[in-house]
C-alpha cells in the first residue's frame, strides 16, 4: 500500500479513537482530571485502569467523535495544560509503581495564542526530559496520527508501537510539501520519501512493533484488533516489569541515544 | 468562530525564517538599522557585538563572534567536528545543500560546541548559528548537543547553550524529531548529577529546539527582542486567522508569562554569565 493511502486511513472519519480502545483493552477505568496549574485539557484523557490484573496509568489523546465533542477536545491537539496533566499522572504512576500506557492520536500540539502564552514548548520539553528517566515501564501506541512534537511528548518510552495504518512524522505531509516543494498539494506525491508509515519507522528503529489491521478495515473488526493489542501489552509490561529500575531507565536512554548517523 | 469548523488547530515543527533581526546587508560599508533607520558603519558592528548604537536593537550574530564576545580570549576548544551530516531519508539535493552551506558559512553544522573559560571558569558551551539552514536540528546538531552535555556530565562542568533555530530539520524527517528526546534525556542526566545548565535564547528560537533543550535550563536567559515560541507566528496567524498582539512571542512576552528568568543585554551577557557561574562554584 502506498504511504498516501495510509495517511487517508489514519485520518478516516470512522477510525476508532482512544476512548474506544480504553473501553475494550482496560477495565475499571477511573478518569483523573486537571494539571493542578491551570485547567483540564480534554484533548488528553488520563487515569487509572486495570490491564488484565495489572494496575496501570493510561494517558490518551482523544480527537472526539461528534462535532461538539471534537471542539471541546480541540480535535485532539493538546494545550500545554494537557501535557502537564499527562506529566502529573506519569509522576503519580512512578510514585505508586504503576506502568504507563500512552495512546497517541494527534495532528500536533495545539496552535494558538493561549498555547504560546502558557508555554507549549516548555510543556513538551519537560515531558521529554522527565519521561526519559521515569522508573516505571512506559509503552506508547500510535493508533492514528502521530504528529510531531505533539506526539513525541507522550512517546519517550521503552517501546513505541504503531497500528499498521497509523502515521508518525516530523510534520504533516501537506506542511512538508509546502516547505520543501513550495506546494502543499504535492503531499500525495512526496509522502513516500518522508518515511512516515509503520514499516518505514520499524526499519528506522523508531518503533518496535506493528499491530496488523483487518483487511476489511479496523472499524469492522475493532474488538479483534484491540484484543491483540491487549494481549501484546500484557506480555510486554510483564517482561519490562522484571527489569530492575536502573536497567529499565538505561535502556530507554539508549533507545533514543542510537539516533546518530556517522 | 466559523474557522474552527474548517480547520483543526494543530502545529508541527516547522522552521520559520523571520528576518527582522538580520543585519545582513552584503554590499557597501554602511547598513541601515531596520528599527531606527540610523546608518551604522558595518565594520563597527562586530565591535558593538552587532547591537545598534542608537536604538540598542540586537541583530543576529554568528556563532564565532558570539564565542569571541563571551569567552576568555583564546580559551575555546572546538569539539565534535568529525560528525558527518547523513542524508538518512535520501532526500534529493540535501547533500549538496549541506556542502554549499559549509563552504559559505565555514561552519561545521548548525551549532558550534566545545569548552572554554568565562573569567577563568571552565564551561561546556554550544552556540547555534541561524545561517546554517536556520539553525535547524538534525542528527548532527542533536548529536553535538548530546555529546557536549554528556562530556560535561562526565567532567562535572556547567553547560551553556545559545539557541538560534527555526526548529526541526525537515530534510531528516522523523530522525530530527528523535533528537528532541535524545538531547532532553542527556540534559536530565546532567541535571541529576547536580550540575548547572544555562540557556541563552536568541533570535529566533522556535519549534523543536524550543520544545527540547532551549526550555530546560536551570536558568533561562534571553536577548532583548528575540522571537521565541513553539509555533512560528506565521503558522499561528494562518491557523487562527487573526492578527497577533503586539510583542507576541518576544523575549519580553515570555518573561511576562513566566518562561524566562532574565532578559540580558548583549553588553552585560558575559558578566551575567560569569556571576551565575560564580554562584554555582
Ligand atoms: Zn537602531
Amino acid at each position: 500500500m502506498k504511504a498516501w493511502d495510509r495517511v487517508l486511513k489514519a485520518r478516516k472519519k470512522d477510525r476508532p479513537t482512544s476512548l474506544e480502545y480504553l473501553d475494550v483493552i482496560f477495565d475499571s477505568f477511573i478518569e483523573l482530571h486537571g494539571d493542578r496549574l491551570y485547567s483540564d485539557d480534554k484533548a488528553i484523557v488520563g487515569g487509572l485502569a486495570k490491564l488484565g490484573d495489572i494496575k496501570v496509568t493510561v494517558i490518551a489523546q482523544e480527537k472526539g467523535k461528534k462535532l461538539k465533542d471534537k471542539m471541546a477536545r480541540h480535535f485532539g491537539s493538546p494545550l500545554p495544560d494537557g501535557y502537564r496533566k499527562a506529566l502529573r499522572l506519569m509522576k503519580q504512576a512512578e510514585k505508586f509503581n504503576r506502568p504507563i500506557i500512552c495512546l497517541i492520536d494527534t495532528q500536533g500540539a495545539f496552535c494558538g495564542i493561549e498555547a504560546e502564552e502558557r508555554g507549549q514548548g516548555e510543556a513538551i520539553a519537560r515531558n521529554l526530559y522527565e519521561m526519559s528517566a521515569l522508573k516505571v515501564p512506559i509503552i506508547s501506541i500510535i493508533i492514528g496520527e502521530g504528529g510531531s512534537g505533539g506526539a513525541l511528548a507522550l512517546a519517550v518510552s521503552d517501546e513505541v508501537w504503531m497500528l499498521e495504518n497509523a502515521i508518525y512524522s516530523i510534520l504533516s505531509p501537506e506542511g512538508f510539501a509546502s516547505i520543501l516543494y513550495k506546494d502543499g498539494s504535492k503531499a500525495p506525491l512526496i509522502v513516500d520519501e518522508m518515511k512516515i508509515t509503520a514499516n518505514d519507522l520499524l526499519n528506522l528503529k523508531v518503533i518496535e512493533k506493528i499491530i496488523d489491521e483487518p483487511e476489511e478495515g479496523i472499524e469492522v473488526h475493532f474488538d479483534q484488533t484491540a484484543e491483540v493489542m491487549k494481549k501484546a501489552l500484557i506480555e510486554k509490561i510483564e517482561e519490562l516489569s522484571l527489569l530492575d529500575k536502573t536497567t529499565l531507565v538505561n535502556r530507554r536512554y539508549d533507545r533514543y541515544r542510537q539516533f546518530t548517523y556517522e | 468562530m466559523k474557522n474552527i469548523f474548517k480547520k483543526t488547530h494543530y502545529i508541527q515543527l516547522t522552521p520559520n525564517p523571520k528576518n527582522t533581526n538580520e543585519a545582513n546587508v552584503p554590499t557597501g560599508s554602511w547598513i541601515k538599522c531596520p528599527n531606527c533607520h540610523e546608518l551604522i558603519y558595518k565594520k563597527a558592528l562586530k565591535d558593538s557585538d552587532f547591537v545598534c548604537g542608537s536604538c540598542k536593537k540586537h541583530f543576529r550574530m554568528d556563532a564565532e563572534s558570539r564565542l569571541d564576545s563571551i569567552l576568555d580570549e583564546g580559551t575555546f576548544l572546538e569539539m565534535f567536528t568529525e560528525l558527518k551530516t547523513v542524508n538518512v531519508l535520501n532526500f534529493k539535493g540535501y547533500d549538496e545543500k549541506i556542502k554549499a552551506l559549509k563552504t559559505k558559512t565555514k561552519l561545521h553544522e548548525g551549532i558550534m560546541t566545545g569548552t572554554g573559560k568565562i573569567e577563568g571558569r571552565e564551561v561546556a558551551i554550544g552556540v547555534m548559528d541561524s545561517r546554517f539552514l536556520m539553525g535547524s536540528m538534525g542528527a548532527v546538531v542533536g548529536e553535538k548537543v548530546t555529546l557536549l552535555v554528556e562530556m560535561a556530565t562526565e567532567a562535572l562542568l556547567p553547560v551553556i547553550i545559545y539557541t538560534a533555530s527555526g526548529g526541526a530539520r525537515m530534510q531528516e524527517g522523523i530522525i530530527s524529531l528523535m533528537q528532541m528526546a535524545k538531547t532532553s534525556a542527556a540534559i536530565k542526566r546532567h541535571s541529576d548529577a547536580g550540575l548547572l545548565y544555562i540557556t541563552v535564547l536568541t533570535d529566533p528560537t522556535t519549534g523543536g529546539v524550543t520544545a527540547s533543550f532551549a526550555m530546560l535550563g536551570d536558568i533561562i536567559l534571553a536577548e532583548p527582542g528575540s522571537l521565541i515560541g513553539f509555533a512560528g507566528p506565521r503558522v499561528i496567524r494562518d491557523t487562527i486567522k487573526q492578527e497577533l498582539p503586539d510583542g507576541f512571542q518576544t523575549a519580553e512576552f515570555l518573561m511576562e508569562h513566566g518562561f524566562v528568568d532574565k532578559i540580558v543585554h548583549r553588553e552585560d551577557m558575559r558578566s551575567t554569565l560569569s556571576g551565575l557561574l560564580k554562584m554555582h562554584s
